[in-house]
């Protein structure tokens, strides 16, 4: 397996009422190409710091240290199908060059221990992969030594669609500008594009001219899977996606995400406070505390041999279709 | 006897200008000291059906019987007074309180409200809540915003047990909470029934907190009874398809140990 990225000593912190809070303490893995690998915690644990600090999503304050970096020939890998337009331009004209893997020329974001200020900001606006109104030219394409981007190398997928997508824009169009944007479509062939992705989120193509509001949420979910796929990106990272959705939906979804991903051989990065959930899904798991990673294996060895007590209280604390219930402890009756 | 008797009840909301029916003939019971679960997808009614309970909404069919009385009947003052046997805790306490008041307050409008304790009585009364849900009497200056979710939850559960209820709603009660919070928070309620012969309606959307606390369970799709039962073998071997779908649905650590 080859890494598609390597977090090293990744450390967060944020100020919160003058106070230097830290979000992510030396935080090290690999997230290997094509695997599914899911960061599970609690409140606070640091998880979605995580997706955000590889998404280079991180808020303007927050002070990073450590370094994540791709690999410049496996983000190439995802383009080959892609216009020659959008190849990412891997000379390196920024950061360090990574040097752990031998002859493949790496983009690196070394943030030592400097405020996270413009070399990570500029991608914030890219989130949706939308310009003013879809109709103004972009700048040049992104070429920051090869660094990932947004909505082209990364799909990010959030908890709550009613807020990442656009309340006044058919749907159809939010997604035809990501294909417009990243896969440099005109028009016709950006709703092409659409019609196809809806097809594989299974929507109706009527959805196309669908507002948000008039969508349930599973349905929401999947448009801005639609979208966060739409340029065909070597990582998917799914934040807490169906959290906010009823059981049967979020089994739907995940399984919908399970399906694309080994469709388009994309890297999963599943942010879940479910371990359950998350043992669905993922060939690896790695479980986060207090902004720690605290164990990081193969899913079966973490749900049947975890090494780390916090991660078998997890287990304990799962109340699944096969727990004993709590309710024979006390032994009441109707 | 039971507590709590629901007959045919129904509600219609208008969808696009269509009637739209919420609830649709629903009847159930539940008995003192007893956990009776309302389970469902989104949209099933089971929110509904306990706003109506609760008498926050009113139905357009049905009846509701509660300590022996017609609960739909009551107005005024015999509203309020019943309406202090029945409280409720919602998903997000934070929305159902007033952020800037502090816990003692919060605690303190109940008693004072239904007349259980006199001014110079309800600081003991507030910290014997607070004690009673295992928090810290310290607690009691601090402002809802500053202290952490499951703190919130149990004061939530203080406010709704300071009238001395016999019926609490619990509407996704624990479903915001961090597993390991979760837990306590539910055995706490298990405790408190145990002790004080509480009995819950307890909605949620998931069948393993339900399996682990409910005695009985109503399965809904779409505004009426799908199947009910006793909740472990309701949930062992569901009968109907939309029970089938939620416990195939739910997602398990070990692979295929359900039915």
């Amino acid at each position: 397996m080859t890494a598609l990225l390597s977090i090293r000593n990744l450390s967060v912190s944020y100020r919160r009422d003058g106070v230097e809070v830290a979000a992510l303490k030396d935080i090290s893995l690999d997230l290997e190409a094509g695997e599914r690998l899911a960061i599970i915690g609690e409140s606070g644990s640091g998880k979605s710091t995580l997706a955000l600090a590889v998404a280079s999503l991180l808020a303007g304050g927050a002070r990073i240290g450590g370094s994540i970096e791709w690999s410049a020939s496996q983000l190439q890998t995802s383009r080959s199908f892609a216009p020659p337009s959008v190849l990412p331009d891997i000379s390196p004209t920024r950061g360090e060059i990574g040097s752990s893997l031998v002859g493949i020329p790496s983009a690196t974001s070394t943030f030592g221990e400097s405020e996270n200020g413009s070399s990570i900001s500029p991608q914030v606006g890219e989130m949706s992969g939308r310009t003013e109104g879809g109709a103004v030219e972009r700048q040049p394409l992104d070429n920051r030594g090869g660094a990932p981007l947004l909505g082209r190398d990364i799909g990010f997928v959030f908890q709550d669609p009613s807020s990442s997508l656009d309340p006044v824009m058919p749907v159809g169009k939010q997604i035809a500008e990501v294909a417009r944007t990243h896969l440099r479509l005109d028009w016709p062939n950006a709703y092409a594009k659409t019609r196809t992705l809806l097809e594989r989120v299974r929507l109706p193509e009527a959805t196309l001219h669908a507002y948000p509001h008039q969508l349930s949420g599973g349905q929401k979910q999947r448009v801005a899977i639609a979208a966060a796929i739409a340029a065909a990106p070597r990582l998917l990272i799914a934040d807490e996606a169906t959290s906010a959705l009823d059981t049967i939906v979020q089994a739907e979804i995940v399984a919908l995400i399970g399906q694309l991903v080994a469709e388009d051989g994309m890297t999963l990065l599943f942010i879940s406070h479910d371990i359950a959930l998350a043992a669905t899904l993922a060939k690896r798991i790695a479980v986060l505390r207090h902004g720690q990673l605290v164990e990081l294996g193969e899913t079966s060895q973490i749900i049947n041999a975890p090494r780390h007590a916090y991660a078998r209280a997890l287990l304990d604390a799962h109340l699944g279709l096969d727990a004993g219930p709590l309710l024979d402890r006390q032994g009441a009756s109707a | 006897m039971s507590l709590l008797t629901v007959s045919n009840l129904a509600k219609r909301y208008r969808r696009r200008g269509r009637p739209f029916p919420a609830v649709d003939d629903v009847s159930f019971e539940v008995n003192p000291a007893e956990t009776l679960a309302l389970a469902g997808p989104s949209g099933s009614g089971k929110s509904t059906i306990a706003r109506l309970v609760l008498r926050l909404i009113e139905p357009d069919a049905g009846s509701i019987e509660f300590e022996g009385a017609d609960f739909l009947a009551l107005s005024g003052a015999a509203l309020r007074t019943r309406r202090a046997r029945l409280q409720m805790v919602f998903q997000d306490p934070l929305a159902a309180f007033n952020p800037r008041a502090t816990v003692a307050r919060v605690l303190d409008d109940p008693l004072r409200i239904h007349g259980l304790a006199s001014r110079t009585e309800r600081p003991r009364r507030i910290a014997a809540l607070l004690e009673r849900v295992g928090l810290e009497t310290g607690l009691a200056g601090r402002a809802i915003h500053e202290i952490s979710g499951g703190q919130r939850q149990r004061v939530a559960i203080a406010r709704a047990i300071a009238t001395k209820p016999s019926l609490i709603v619990l509407d996704e009660a624990v479903s915001a909470l961090d597993v390991s919070v979760r837990g306590q928070i539910l055995e706490l309620l298990l405790d408190l029934q145990r002790q004080e012969r509480i009995a819950y309606l307890f909605i949620s959307h998931d069948l393993g907190v339900i399996r682990a606390v409910a005695h009985r369970v109503v399965i809904l799709e779409a505004g009426r009874i799908a199947e009910s039962g006793d909740a472990r073998a309701v949930i062992a071997n569901p009968q109907s398809a939309i029970g089938k779908a939620l416990v195939a649905a739910t997602p398990r650590l070990h692979g295929n140990t359900a039915s």
